[in-house]
């Protein structure tokens, strides 16, 4: 018996790659904008506000980042039912991995040394233009990397949105399996395809590290 | 919210299995990643090409498809080469597997990350290569990478919910049940995300209690923080140490 058939996995290619580039790709970008930003929020939120609002914020953080990523988009579509899926989805991943982000911001800003702040204030900068002008850019370049691999991670995580009836790689491939009762080369393709696509960007950042790697 | 009361009373039971089911994927998940991660990261840093090259191919291969794929493979795929797996079998391998190879990467840096002098120290003293590893620089590892292994634990934890996927009977199936018996989605997953939170700070109030008695053996103080804090570091960073200072205690190298 034949166990892999090229032309098979030539001809399912093509149907693996639009629904990569159409769900799995825009929910990664997207998903990883709106996770960049919020953390960003977050991460000096919690450094600035007063502890009655950055006590509650730090909560919801944590019961977000422990709790499964599955039951959240289940909780989410099942709360929200006149938006599509795809949208939810989106929002879901963006939040959740905002919660990582917001930790990784954290410790960047913590590495930016204190004569950095004191300097700020010697020369009278107002607190917003020490954040913006001083303290984030120095933080930024010693967490794009950390930040980087939470992106390959949520890239991976794309394929969870099919518990919310969205049809992304993994659950083409699944539904090629299927309809044509023979799933290796469908899911292995799929398998293939986030290797070549994360596999790449990892060595990206792993370089990246050691070249902005400061203190 | 008397009759969500009185559903949750009698989804109970259902729960109960669900949440078993939930904690055997985590517990033999976590046993076989820690399996894996131990025989791959030492693999993974020996000077041999024959035992570097086919670890750092599977290291790759498993953190590099994603879970969801791995799960499939198992499920739809080993089938038909005769191999029927049960389904919580399944799943076990998939987590194991994937974890697993986010945790060899962990189990290396950590090893790398033991201060030079003690290796050459051990050296010195002429204690023969397995004797080295074991009593001097796996302890010292091993209290390093705690920390990011209870991380990925608690990570494990969340990607048994994948087994609803595959129609498992977990908490999060059940938790599903629970919101169409009370048709309160608010209430349902409120009981479900809870269930997950307690399990999931158990396991990083365990690791905490674990890494203070492994910094106890090295005469190392306790970690600050204390015991109710929570620490979450990066799974992807192949060196722990910038990871692990992320954290509110971190690891002191000495």
């Amino acid at each position: 018996m034949d166990w892999w058939s090229w032309d098979r996995a030539i001809e399912v290619l093509p149907e693996l790659l639009v629904a990569f580039v159409k769900v799995t790709l825009v929910a990664t970008v997207i998903g990883s904008a709106i996770a960049a930003v919020l953390g960003l929020i977050i991460a000096i939120v919690r450094r600035t506000a007063p502890a009655f609002i950055a006590a509650p914020v730090h909560a919801i953080m944590e019961f977000i980042r422990m709790t499964p990523i599955v039951i959240q988009l289940l909780f989410v579509f099942y709360t929200f039912t006149s938006v599509d899926g795809m949208t939810l989805g989106v929002i879901v991943l963006g939040v959740h991995y905002a919660s990582y982000m917001a930790e990784v911001y954290r410790s960047g800003i913590d590495a930016v040394p204190k004569g950095q702040w004191e300097a700020a204030k010697a020369l009278s900068m107002s607190p917003a233009r020490t954040w913006r002008k001083v303290v984030i850019p120095q933080a930024l370049r010693t967490t794009l990397p950390a930040l980087g691999t939470w992106v390959i991670s949520m890239l991976k995580d794309t394929p969870y949105l099919t518990v919310i009836f969205v049809v992304d790689m993994v659950r083409q491939a699944e539904n090629y399996g299927s309809r044509t009762f023979v799933y290796t080369e469908s899911i292995t393709m799929a398998g293939l395809i986030f290797l070549a696509a994360s596999y790449p960007i990892s060595v990206l950042l792993r370089r990246m590290e050691k070249r902005l790697a400061t203190y | 919210m008397n009759d969500n009361i009185d559903a949750l009373i009698a989804a109970l039971p259902d729960l109960r299995s669900g949440v078993f089911i939930t904690l055997q994927l985590t517990v033999g998940g976590v046993v076989l990643a820690f399996v894996i991660a131990i025989v791959l990261g030492l693999a993974a840093r020996s000077p041999r090409w024959p035992a570097r090259v086919p670890a750092r191919v599977l290291i790759e291969f498993f953190r590099g498809t994603s879970l969801l794929v791995q799960l499939f493979w198992f499920f739809y795929v080993m089938p038909l080469f005769g191999i029927q797996l049960d389904a919580l079998l399944c799943g076990v391998l998939a987590l194991g597997l994937n974890y697993g190879a986010y945790a060899a990467e962990v189990v290396r840096g950590s090893i790398n990350s033991v201060p030079k002098g003690q290796w050459e120290a051990a050296t010195a003293l002429s204690l023969s290569p397995a004797r080295k590893l074991r009593k001097i620089i796996w302890p010292q590892a091993w209290a390093i990478m705690i920390p990011s292994l209870a991380n990925l634990a608690v990570m494990l934890l969340k990607g048994t919910a994948v087994a609803y996927i595959i129609l498992m009977h977990d908490l999060t199936w059940e938790t599903d049940q629970l919101r169409q018996d009370t048709g309160n989605t608010f209430f349902a997953y409120g009981v479900g995300m809870i269930i997950y939170f307690l399990i999931s700070y158990a396991m990083v109030l365990g690791a905490n209690a674990l890494e203070r008695h492994a910094k106890r053996r090295l005469g190392q103080g306790p970690p600050k923080g204390g015991l109710f804090s929570v620490r979450i570091t990066d799974k992807a960073t192949t060196d722990p140490k910038p990871a692990a200072n992320a954290g509110s205690g971190g690891a002191g190298v000495a």
